[in-house]
């Protein structure tokens, strides 16, 4: 199915001087929308706890409560956004309803004190997010030249988490010099999500990522059929299957904890250290996903994350500093290897009128794998312990691996 | 919009953005500095506090300049003059010889601690907390102390909560996390994954405690035991205990439901008898493990809801019939000192 891409000079969509450049304008632009997006999202995230519990009087336990609900709610919103971007040719303006739902929770967030308020409003920004996502990697996906895919996305991503990098220094700044200005940061948040907005309403074309409908009377449309393809069902099936045995940073940064012994206000840190390690390797990992095969890098990006195990557990126990940072390198690494490539693979898996669906597949498919074995790994950490069991999951990703490599790889580029 | 007016378009809006968010940073900085550096509006008492007689203790929450400072009044006189420790905490405790203090510290990272302090305020000792501060008690001879703490792991997936309780004993060590007691739910040995114990109060015994242990969905109150290291149901939907100084009842709130629209009410469990008596004069959303100012009165904090960070300690008694009286303005996080 691939293919389809590659026959693509008659899609007019791509005008010759985008194609000579390795990364497209389109491409740039989606990157700083996201990059404000992320300031905005990451720097009132990390004040939310705190907001909440000392200036609301909502105990966390409470807030924790409906958190589970937003995963099975993004995951619909996803599937269908990417349903309706591929349907109605028009994945920009799905995109930026999903940017600007995000935006409204932000203007809420500082007037709602109740605890269902408080839930709604967070619920929305998730929505939001379920909406956005495939139709703008399907954005990515049309404008990247296909022998640039996994750069594009590289550069898309890489923009993408200086934006979460930034988003927490914010919000630090700004309550250092404003002591308890919570609604300081949330007025900031509201600045950077509108800009983010306007950038992608005014200057990404509307007709980026759209399929061009050829003149007639019955255009093709996308079908379920189209998701049908044996191209997709193996990228899922791969991808759903490496992502039951991809346990949450969370739970490493745990382990890091028990095997290194360092107080446990480090935790920030330590997320901060795997978004700086991604934020770098995501535009060389694309480009050598470009030229060794995305699939490739895809499965065997899981390798550096069995090594991120290892490290958590067996160098950590040798050597803190050593095991701690090979861990939140392996991670960054990890994550460069696999996000971004994911959507390029999975876009590539289908053809181009479907192609936001089966990059929302692809990415549900595995959101819900990694929730699967985060209960699993709970289970499993409980009855043999963490270090065994975090051994354990790097051994079954080893074994795994050859056997993704031989049923994904071989059948694309 | 033509292709040349739509850069322009987007600077003009940035530059509104910017200058409309800055002005907002700057005033809401001029009057947090204002507010900061105004004294309290509430009565202060002008000589030291008197160290003999009973006390209540309690963080301040008056935005002023003594915002989250832990100050005393009188129990004969809880609306009088206030007495400033000088002492910033979150959560706070105290008994006639110890004084326990959760503490959110600003710094690059945020840290968390906490303290042990003693009659006179001075930190005798101070133990690191895994996140947000939300609960501490001392045992009534301030042997033990108590510590409840949110840790929040977020992952690129999952953004879960869970507690972590633990009981040190002062000046020594630690029992560990409450997690890795043995369970018995109903009398049967239990060992489920998502486990959560938070919101101790202890016994005069040096040994026994009450908890709450939260497991699938469902709450229970447990009767802890330090030197077996075990934890045993007494009693279903039972949050935060909090022991009444003659042992035979405990304080708590009680959930009304599940899910996000969960409220809580002040309740009391008779031990003896089973009894439970749901303290339904107070109406509003009580979040906070309760304190006895007799036998028959508890202690909470609610939030001012028009007022940021404010809050006022209440009194109820234990009558269910009885309405709830204001206590102490400007207050949160009662502990009572015989």
């Amino acid at each position: 199915m691939y293919l389809s891409l590659r026959e693509r000079p008659d899609a007019p969509s791509v005008p010759d001087a985008t194609r000579r450049r390795p990364v497209g304008r389109t491409v740039v632009l989606l990157g700083c929308v996201s990059l404000l997006t992320d300031v905005s999202s990451e720097s009132v995230a990390a004040i939310l706890p705190l907001y909440l519990s000392v200036v609301v009087g909502l105990s966390p336990a409470a807030y924790g409560v409906v958190e589970g609900l937003y995963q099975g709610v993004s995951a619909l919103v996803r599937l269908g956004a990417g349903w309706v971007s591929d349907r109605t040719g028009r994945p920009k303006w799905v995109a930026a309803s999903g940017y600007g739902v995000s935006a409204v929770s932000r203007v809420l967030l500082p007037l709602v004190s109740g605890l269902g308020a408080v839930s709604a409003v967070v619920t929305a920004d998730r929505v939001g997010k379920g909406i956005r996502t495939s139709p703008r990697d399907a954005m990515i996906a049309a404008d990247a030249d296909p022998e640039h895919l996994g750069r594009a996305f590289g550069v898309h991503r890489a923009l993408d988490a200086v934006g979460a990098f930034l988003g927490p220094v914010l919000a630090f700044v700004v309550l250092w010099l404003v002591p308890g200005g919570y609604r300081s940061v949330m007025v900031l948040s509201i600045a950077f999500a509108v800009a983010g907005l306007a950038l992608l309403v005014l200057f990404v074309p509307a007709g980026a990522g759209a399929v061009p409908v050829p003149a007639g009377p019955a255009p093709p449309r996308v079908r379920w059929r189209d998701l049908r393809s044996p191209e997709l069902l193996r990228v899922s099936v791969v991808a759903g299957a490496l992502g039951l045995l991809t346990v949450g940073d969370g739970f490493v940064y745990l382990v890091l904890l028990e095997s290194g012994g360092f107080a446990a206000h480090w935790f920030p840190v330590l997320y901060v250290g795997t978004s700086a390690a991604y934020l770098l390797l995501a535009l060389p990992v694309g480009r050598l996903a470009d030229r060794c095969g995305r699939a490739r890098v895809l499965v065997v990006g899981h390798l550096a994350l069995a090594a991120a195990y290892a490290g958590a557990t067996l160098l950590a126990t040798r050597s803190v500093a050593v095991g701690t940072v090979a861990t939140v390198l392996l991670l960054g690494l990890f994550y460069a290897a696999t996000d971004g490539v994911l959507a390029a693979v999975a876009g590539q898996a289908v053809p181009v009128r479907a192609r936001a669906s089966g990059i929302a597949l692809a990415q549900t498919v595995v959101a819900v794998a990694r929730l699967l074995s985060a209960v699993g790994f709970g289970v499993l950490w409980l009855v043999v312990g963490p270090t065994v069991a975090l051994l354990g999951v790097a051994a079954g990703l080893v074994l795994l691996v050859p056997a993704a490599l031989r049923l994904l790889a071989p059948a694309s580029r | 919009m033509s292709r040349r007016t739509r850069p322009a378009a987007f600077a003009a809006l940035c530059l509104a953005l910017a200058g409309g968010s800055t002005a907002y940073v700057l005033q809401e900085r001029a009057d947090t500095q204002e507010r900061i550096s105004s004294p309290p509006s509430v009565p202060v008492a002008t000589s030291p506090a008197a160290a003999e007689g009973p006390v209540l203790v309690f963080r301040h929450t008056g935005v002023d300049q003594e915002y989250g400072v832990v100050a005393t009044v009188p129990l004969a006189d809880p609306s009088g003059p206030r007495s400033f420790t000088g002492v910033v905490c979150d959560r706070v405790d105290a008994t006639a010889t110890t004084r326990s203090c959760l503490r959110t510290g600003r710094g690059v990272v945020t840290s968390y601690d906490a303290l042990v302090l003693d009659a006179d305020w001075e930190e005798t000792g101070s133990a690191p907390l895994p996140g947000l501060p939300s609960r501490t008690r001392l045992s009534p001879d301030g042997s033990l102390v108590a510590t409840t703490a949110f840790v929040s792991g977020h992952s690129y997936l999952t953004r879960g909560f869970s507690t972590a309780t633990e009981v040190r004993r002062v000046g020594g060590a630690s029992y560990g996390n409450l997690e890795e007691f043995a369970l018995e739910i109903d009398g049967e040995p239990a060992a489920p994954r998502d486990r959560n114990v938070w919101g101790v109060t202890f016994a005069d015994d040096d040994r026994i405690f009450y908890a709450t242990v939260g497991t699938r969905g469902r709450t229970y109150l447990v009767r802890g035991d330090l030197v077996e290291r075990t934890l045993e149901t007494v009693a279903d939907d039972v949050e935060c205990p909090s022991l009444s100084p003659d042992g035979t009842r405990i304080a708590f709130k009680q959930a009304d439901g599940r899910g996000s629209g969960r409220r809580w009410t002040p309740a009391v469990l008779d031990l003896a008898t089973g009894e439970r008596t749901v303290l339904s004069g107070e109406e509003r959303n009580v979040d906070d493990q309760l304190a006895w100012l007799d036998d028959d009165t508890v202690l909470y904090g609610v939030p001012r809801p028009d007022e940021p960070g404010v809050s006022d300690v209440w009194s109820l008694d234990t009558d269910p019939d009885a309405e709830p009286e204001l206590l102490v303005e400007q207050a949160w996080s009662p502990g009572v000192v015989r």
